[in-house]
């Protein structure tokens, strides 16, 4: 089948007309937000794409140099608002690694919990609305009710539930509310059929397989030279994942896999996001074990006002490196706020993961790439 | 008037002259960067001289300040002799008042070394720098949002266009002259109606 698509200019006939420009967006139900995709197509295989961003453009590394340290904290919920946690986390550790102080161990072990299961959340999501995209209705409605168990232990623990501000500069704000373990390993125990469920929709399903086999792939070579990180760049054979790499917080105490793919296809991304989120539960499921007792909070000035200096921190968020980069001048607000969105640096691989494809594999290429326009335009 | 003057009970008594205070211990240090000496700070200096003008480590993360003139040759040897294969992040931060306004960073990470490194190089207002596309694609849409909210030339760049504000926007958001109240008025009264601008 794919041969047919290979034919040459020479034996173009008559009705193979001149290229056609279709708009794809900003608003379209697949493109995961208000993402604006420009194809240029021979009938209906893509010779070139032009992606157009800033629709969601917010201004929020501007914003972020009219604020304090503290102040700016909610602001980067919103960015990627699926995986608001950890967010949440990048930012309060780049502050706290200016300020030189390190959160006390209870407080690092309830982060690394509530980060992995906002990992899992966001995972969830995608594949919900990445098999909703290509056609599989069934996936959405049970990745978003499995979704609603990690939900409530937000609310339980912060009160919100999307853009949570669970952390805080130097700790967390709230302990642990009674009865967080009992629900965390509730969780936890029914997680792994949940998984094997939506392994036995997908996995083998022989419209998913066509759909996602051999589409969108990057090799390892092309992934590092965009940039490309997270499970993108994990599926296309790199073993790399920063909490791995250059730990934070005390993951270097948990026991988990990496998982990696060959093919960097689709097909082997969502396996790969299926696998992390099995090893997610693992990290969850250590770190629910042994809480320590303690401080949740460290020593940090009420006001807080870093020397002066800059700093690069990035964690390994559900879509790849989040990184933040502050600069600050000694005042109260950061001379300079940079936050490096993985989505915005893997959506530029979109051009090269579809050129000679066809027009449906620009929709399940956008839907593996994980975007969220939050975070591509902040 | 005539009253039997009482202590007034909301007025302190005034205290005995207190003994002269100790001065205050001296405040520790603020961190500063320091010196970088190891074996790639080393190797880079040698290789290209007096174009590297610095190299500092802060909080353990390293630090090269180069000459604008040379950050492809510098990128290329990091990326090829040094091994570090995976552009980060470009980025550029407004420092109105030095000579050279603006300070590009280039953060840098080489899967096969596990670290990183930051290259910055200073540019005066209109001046150009080259691109770094042709050693790393990823710096394709990084150098395009700098030149977005910096308003910077990237030289070779294939596709220098604005990438988060419309392409008629006029103004450089994120210098530090752009107050953040404002907008440019008149692209917003054309293509979104709206009369005041806000």
């Amino acid at each position: 089948m794919a041969d047919d698509l290979k034919h040459t200019t020479a034996e173009a006939t008559f009705l193979d007309a001149s290229e056609i420009v279709l708009n794809m967006g900003p608003q379209h139900p697949a493109t995961h937000g208000v993402l604006r995709v420009i194809l240029k197509l021979d009938g209906e295989k893509i010779i070139g794409t032009e992606c157009v961003v800033g629709y969601l453009h917010r201004g929020v590394e501007k914003i972020g140099e009219n604020r304090t340290y503290v102040q700016f904290n909610p602001y980067v919920d919103r960015l990627d608002y699926v995986a608001s946690v950890s967010n949440g986390l990048g930012y309060c550790e780049a502050v706290e690694k200016l300020l030189n102080v390190t959160a006390p161990p209870r407080a690092q072990t309830v982060r690394v919990i509530l980060t992995e299961l906002n990992r899992i959340a966001s995972h969830l999501i995608w594949l919900g609305t990445h098999a909703l995209d290509i056609g599989a209705m069934t996936p959405l409605f049970y990745t978003f009710n499995q979704r609603e168990d990690i939900l409530k232990i937000y609310e339980n623990y912060c009160g919100a539930r999307l853009t949570t501000h669970a952390f805080r500069i130097g700790g967390l704000q709230y302990d642990l509310y009674e009865g967080f373990e009992q629900q965390v390993k509730k969780f936890c125990d029914e997680l792994p059929a949940k998984v094997d469920e939506y392994e036995w929709l997908l996995t083998t399903n022989r419209i998913w397989v066509a759909r996602t086999q051999g589409v969108g792939i990057l090799t390892a070579e092309e992934a590092i030279d965009l940039g490309v990180t997270g499970p993108m760049l994990r599926a296309s054979g790199v073993k790399w994942d920063i909490r791995k790499a250059l730990p934070y917080e005390n993951y270097a105490e948990f026991d988990f896999d990496i998982p990696t793919g060959k093919n960097g296809d689709t097909y082997d991304r969502y396996l790969v996001r299926l696998e992390e989120m099995r090893q997610a539960r693992r990290i969850i499921q250590q770190a629910v074990e042994r809480i320590p007792d303690g401080p949740i909070m460290a020593k940090v000035p009420k006001v807080v006002k870093p020397p002066a200096g800059e700093v690069y921190h990035s964690i390994e968020a559900p879509k790849g490196e989040l990184g933040y980069f502050i600069v600050s001048d000694g005042g109260l607000q950061p001379y300079r706020l940079r936050i490096r969105p993985p989505s915005f640096v893997n959506l530029q691989a979109l051009d090269r993961m579809v050129r000679g494809s066809l027009v449906a594999d620009v929709v399940a290429v956008i839907g593996t790439t994980d975007i969220v326009l939050g975070e591509v335009d902040r | 008037m005539a009253e039997e003057k009482k202590p007034d009970p909301t007025v302190p008594p005034i205290a005995p002259a207190k003994p002269a205070a100790a001065p205050p211990p001296p405040k520790p240090a603020a961190p500063a960067a320091q010196p970088w000496d190891d074996e790639l700070a080393r190797s880079v200096r040698e290789r290209f001289g007096s174009a590297v003008k610095d190299s500092l480590t802060y909080l353990g993360q390293n630090c090269f300040v180069v000459d604008a003139a040379s950050i492809t040759s510098i990128c290329g040897y990091l990326k090829h002799e040094e091994e570090f294969n995976y552009l980060v992040d470009v980025t550029a931060v407004d420092y109105p008042k030095r000579e050279k306004r603006f300070e590009l960073v280039y953060i840098l990470y080489s899967f096969p070394r596990n670290t990183r490194v930051r290259v910055k190089a200073s540019i005066a207002e209109s001046e150009p720098i080259d691109s770094v596309t042709p050693v790393w694609q990823t710096a394709n849409w990084l150098e395009r949002e700098v030149y977005d909210m910096f308003g910077i030339r990237f030289t070779g760049h294939p596709d220098l266009k604005r990438i988060l504000l419309p392409d008629g926007w006029q103004g450089h958001p994120l210098r530090k002259d752009y107050s953040i109240l404002r907008q440019d008025e008149q692209w917003v009264q054309e293509n979104l109606h709206i009369e005041s601008g806000q």
